[in-house]
């Protein structure tokens, strides 16, 4: 079913002179039908890729695409990944005293007995 | 001289209203993600053009003897008028929808391509450091359009229609790209016009193909802008970009 959701604008930009005032659209509405990526960017190279964000998109060349647009206007990386946010499985939040607790108490795992010298960054 | 500095006003004329047009998209675009690339794109060419712009001004106070007033980058874009406006007819269009906007961009940015990298080639060592630096941005654009070409070209059947509809509106205006003006041959005796034209159909065929479009037949193709005979639509465009500074002069923020 088609439906015409009529766009307002603030201001006095008349209709006619913007980029399609009326937009026919699916039930589900364009932001809904595009899938939704996550982005991670390596900030330099030697670097890991660290997750940025995501963003919306039709395939993953336009992902990368508007990851390029979106979250490296400002020199923020020079290499990009994007995943279908579908694939990311996640632990659950319910679980986290019996996950990440135990390890609270064992303060000789954590690599802090040890002096970096200076020259060594990123660690 | 006078040739250098109507040719780096076309150039720069040509970049500020394509970027003018496309501004309109700002915070009215599809989707967040291409209302940003859109964007992008606008700045890109506001950035080229205040380059050419800088280069006119430079020319004219060198040129100009001593004037109460010299040149800056803000007058030549604020403070001219509609006929002393060089820039291509194609640039100054209605966006229409998404698929024309785009389309606009394709055909603009793979010509401007060829050019720059014609311009790196030339003898003018300011306008080819320009051009240098303009190409990776232009090289983004060609490639992002491209894209969106295929997309809606190879689409669904209305988008695919769209893309008919925005080739019906805009390719009779493709030929003005390398209908050299006057001060176009003086300032660039290297460019092969013929060439370069020969090089940009081979590209669009290319992309259309690939986009099941169809290249249209060579048809009469409209000119003017280049001389500052333009389309009823420039004025409406100047009135918007010059309205603070000409009712409130050198007014600044």
């Amino acid at each position: 079913m088609n439906i015409q959701i009529r766009k307002f604008y603030y201001g006095d930009i008349p209709e006619e002179n913007t980029g399609g005032s009326t937009i026919p659209q699916q039930d589900s509405g364009a932001q809904n039908a595009w899938p939704l990526w996550e982005v991670f960017i390596r900030s330099k190279q030697g670097l890991d890729h660290k997750h940025a964000g995501s963003l919306h998109a039709a395939d993953a060349q336009m992902a990368i695409e508007n990851a390029r647009d979106v979250y490296t206007r400002r020199q923020e990386g020079v290499s990009l990944w994007v995943v279908e946010s579908t694939h990311i499985h996640a632990s659950n939040p319910d679980d986290a005293d019996s996950l990440y607790e135990p390890a609270a108490d064992k303060i000789y795992r954590h690599p802090t007995f040890y002096d970096l010298p200076d020259e060594v960054k990123h660690m | 001289m006078d040739q250098l500095i109507t040719y780096s006003l076309h150039l720069a004329d040509t970049t500020l209203i394509l970027a003018q047009r496309n501004a309109e998209w700002c915070a009215h675009g599809p989707i967040l993600e291409q209302d940003i690339a859109i964007t992008n794109i606008t700045l890109d060419l506001i950035g080229q053009s205040r380059n050419f712009y800088q280069y006119a001004a430079t020319l004219i106070n060198q040129s100009a003897e001593a004037v109460a007033e010299p040149a800056t980058e803000d007058s030549l874009a604020y403070l001219r008028t509609e006929r002393e406006y060089k820039n291509l007819l194609i640039t100054e269009l209605p966006n229409g929808d998404w698929a024309n906007t785009i389309l606009r961009q394709f055909f603009f940015s793979v010509f401007q391509f060829g050019l720059l990298e014609q311009l790196q080639k030339g003898s003018d060592a300011q306008l080819a450091a320009i051009a240098e630096k303009s190409i990776k941005e232009t090289t983004y654009h060609v490639k992002w359009s491209s894209e969106w070409v295929i997309r809606l070209g190879d689409g669904t059947e209305e988008s695919h229609q769209r893309m008919i509809n925005a080739i019906h509106n805009l390719w009779t205006y493709t030929g003005e790209f390398f209908i050299p003006a006057v001060y176009e041959k003086d300032v660039l005796p290297h460019v092969d016009f013929d060439a370069l034209k020969s090089a940009w159909l081979e590209k669009i065929t290319e992309i259309f193909t690939e986009a099941t479009l169809s290249v249209p037949p060579a048809s009469f193709m409209q000119t003017g802008g280049k001389t500052g005979h333009h389309t009823e639509h420039l004025g409406f465009i100047l009135t918007d970009l010059q309205h603070l500074q000409k009712t409130y002069p050198g007014a600044e923020w």
